[in-house]
């Protein structure tokens, strides 16, 4: 964690580091003894509106949804029984019927994802997709509302010290171009990109089915948001966001498990974990999604203690997570252990306006300002005034925020109230 | 088992940069002492009472108020004693106690607490209290009389009150390097140049006073007085002998920059600072008051939400 220098303004000069140089292939991490799968419960029904109880038998590759079909699935990566179900609330009341299955060492495959290919290849990886490693969220091809123009591959992770995508890039190039050309002929974007900050995209040449958009080595460069603004030039507003905006973003990881799964006709199991230890190290592995996150970082020997911080994901853009029995999700980049003496808590200290954040912003928010709208719950003057749809979230701000006001959530929660008001909105007009 | 340990869950960014309101304060404080020092070496013993007076009653004034409001008592971040501190050393160093208490009083209430306390303040609550306290006993804060009893070994009347009064030519002959030195008749932390700016270097090196105010503070002072000299010499004083003189140096370091009540964007800050210069200048030159730092400075805190554009206080 970098500190304010003595001299001179607060200022928070982040650098992708290039990781690739000297990560020592992933570890591979076994099949669990036991896996833990959060499968979204859109209905509210918790574990009635399951056809899953305790002793319910799954194999690898069985899609899991709410008995009423809606919303996303995900699918079990092992195979074994159900020892236990409960409700799990994820962030912004999101709702998942946790399961918890015993597990065996051998698979036994399920059909779900080759028939569903074969009934209709589109519909299965809108299906899948989602859950496989990546967490590709296709969606907006098919939902009918805005045509999509552009795919964006992100070659590298967002966040500071996660190399997952940039591994992935750059060890496997062919499965990425792959995985590309399936999409494309799949949900037909007209163009497609792929984005890595420095000179990650040398060996990209004119025969790879993308064009290769290089961006700098500042953070948050490689953050969707900023690609948006700097590289594609379409600014997202309360009504625009990304997809409406004609874009879809897909991580590296992501485009290589479709091509797993399109040319294997298996979805891929194993998640590849950046494993960030308290001192920064940084580390790769493999894991079957579901594997509980105290089993990797056991694999590593990273102890825990009380009152340490442990983050899935990076250290700008994370979800800190409170247990070591939360699994290895699609989504799950990177793993991060912070010790309890590196932890600054926020505090409720009003805005001094001291302007470090306005310095630092990227997007060139007026935060000190915003800020005192969102501590207000003004968000709509927030948006209308202060370029609340601006902020790239790349949380810089509360990084060198005096009075550690915790901006970037404020932003976020700002931006997820503002778009739960607009579908009521709408059906008013 | 695992569960048993409580790990904290908090919201992302998961790094800080260490830096922290009381951190400002306590720079703020550190970067005043050499002022201090001056103060208790020209003003003596008289001086070093009305600062603890001040300084302790402004915390005071604070925890109380914080107390009786429900609010969280923040004097702890040193925010109170700077502002004590700052209105202290406004002030002669025979200010009476009932007048810097009234006056730190002003400055946590009226200047800072009744707008939700630090950071929600809209004036310098310092410049606010020394304001309020100038109009009403207008005396307290007339230096010549007040210091009546001093035997300085330099010019015994305030150079700024003998400028209004008898023109340059009676300012002519002090030194700029008296002024400079804090040979002259003032506030018990105001006189000492040398002194302020070295406060002023350490708060804008650190990054937390913010450069481009005091420096284009100081030149829209030098630039405007400037200006009023070359025309006519033999009614205006020199733009030097106002950057020494008064209020000046300490407006232009501690008072114009205080964080909540100006502005933070580049071009701004440099309009604001600009302008509480010239302002200082036209009073002093065309107003009625002989110093008029501290007015300048309350006039551009409240041009500030316009040039740094609006924004709504955080009033509950
Ligand atoms: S407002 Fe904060 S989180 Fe948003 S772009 Fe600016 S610095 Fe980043
Ligand atoms: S939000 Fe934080 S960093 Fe920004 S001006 Fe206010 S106190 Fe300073």
């Amino acid at each position: 964690m970098i500190k304010k220098p003595f001299f001179g303004y607060a200022t928070a000069n982040f650098r992708y580091e290039l990781l690739s140089k000297a990560v020592a292939p992933p570890a591979s991490l076994p099949v669990p003894q036991q896996a833990v799968f959060l499968v979204p419960d859109p209905d509210d029904l918790g574990p009635s509106g399951f056809d899953y109880q305790v002793g319910t038998r799954l194999k690898t590759g069985q899609l899991l949804r709410a008995r009423s079909g809606n919303g996303p699935g995900v699918y079990s990566t092992v195979t074994g029984t159900v020892t236990d179900t409960s409700v799990f609330l994820g962030n912004y009341g999101q709702k998942f019927l946790s399961l918890t299955v015993q597990c065996q060492q051998e698979d036994q495959w399920s059909e779900d994802f080759s028939q569903a290919l074969e009934k209709d290849r589109q519909q299965a990886l809108l299906d899948f997709l989602g859950a496989a490693p990546g967490a590709a969220d296709l969606s907006p091809f098919a939902d009918g509302q805005t045509p999509i123009d552009t795919l964006v591959v992100l070659g590298a992770d967002p966040d500071l010290l996660v190399e997952t995508n940039l591994s992935v890039l750059k060890s496997d190039l062919n499965a990425l171009a792959r995985g590309i050309e399936l999409i494309k002929e799949v949900f037909g974007p007209q163009s497609v990109m792929v984005v890595a900050p420095g000179d990650n995209l040398q060996n990209v040449d004119s025969h790879f089915p993308a064009r290769a958009i290089t961006v700098p080595l500042d953070y948050p460069a490689v953050q969707p948001l900023m690609i948006m603004q700097k590289v594609l030039k379409r600014f997202p507003a309360q009504d625009k966001t990304i997809a409406r905006l004609g874009v879809v973003f897909c991580k590296a990881e992501a485009v290589v498990s479709a091509a797993a799964a399109l040319t294997t006709g298996r979805l891929p199991l194993e998640k590849l974990i950046t494993v960030i230890d308290k001192q920064g190290n940084r580390k790769l592995a493999r894991a079957r999604m579901g594997t509980p996150i105290g089993d990797v970082l056991r694999r590593f020997g990273i102890e825990t203690g009380s009152r340490d911080r442990i983050i899935a994901g990076g250290p700008m853009a994370g979800t800190a997570i409170y247990s070591l029995a939360q699994p290895v999700t699609a989504e799950t980049d990177a793993l991060m252990v912070q010790d309890r003496a590196e932890i600054v808590m926020s505090s409720d200290y009003p805005c001094i306006n001291c302007g470090d954040c306005v310095r630092n912003c990227p997007a060139h928010v007026q935060v000190n300002m915003l800020v005192r709208f969102l501590e207000a719950g003004q968000y709509q003057e927030a948006a209308d005034m202060y370029e609340l749809y601006a902020c790239v979230e790349c949380g810089l701000c509360s990084y060198v925020c005096p009075a550690r006001i915790p901006i970037l959530q404020y932003i976020k929660l700002a931006k997820f109230e503002l778009e739960r008001s607009l579908p009521a909105e709408e059906d008013n007009a | 088992m695992l569960s048993s340990r409580q790990y904290i869950v908090s919201h992302a960014p998961f790094w800080h940069n260490g830096t922290a309101v009381h951190h400002r304060n306590y720079n703020w404080l550190l970067a005043l002492l050499p002022a201090v020092a001056a103060g208790l070496t020209y003003f003596g013993v008289p001086a070093l009472g009305v600062i603890c007076l001040a300084v302790s009653s402004a915390i005071f004034w604070e925890w109380l108020i914080t107390t009786v409001a429900r609010r969280p008592v923040t004097v702890g971040d040193g925010n109170a004693a700077l502002v004590g501190l700052i209105f202290g050393l406004l002030l002669p160093a025979t200010a009476p106690w009932w007048l810097v208490i009234t006056g730190t009083f002003i400055a946590i209430l009226i200047g800072q607490q009744v707008f939700g306390g630090i950071g929600g303040n809209p004036f310098n609550p310092a410049a606010l209290a020394w304001a309020i306290i100038f109009l009403s006993w207008k005396t307290f804060l007339d230096f010549d009389s007040m210091l009546v009893n001093y035997s300085f070994n330099f010019a015994p009347y305030h150079p700024l009150v003998a400028l209004k009064a008898f023109g340059p030519q009676a300012v002519a002959r002090i030194p700029l390097g008296d002024l400079f030195l804090g040979k002259q008749v003032g506030g018990i932390g105001t006189t000492c140049g040398l002194a302020l700016v070295l406060g002023g270097i350490w708060l804008m090196a650190r990054g937390i006073v913010r450069w481009e105010i005091p420096l284009s503070f100081l030149a829209g002072v030098f630039v405007s007085a400037f200006i009023f000299h070359v025309a006519a010499p033999e009614s205006f004083s020199g733009p030097l002998f106002h950057i020494m003189a008064g209020y000046t140096l300490f407006g232009a370091f501690f008072l114009a920059p205080e964080d909540s009540s100006s502005p933070v964007n580049f071009l701004p800050m440099l309009i604001y600072g600009a302008t509480g210069g010239i302002m200082t200048i036209l009073i002093r030159n065309i107003g009625a008051y002989p110093d008029g730092v501290i007015f300048a400075i309350l006039v551009i805190n409240l041009i500030n939400p316009l040039i740094d554009k609006i924004r709504p206080k955080r009033v509950n």
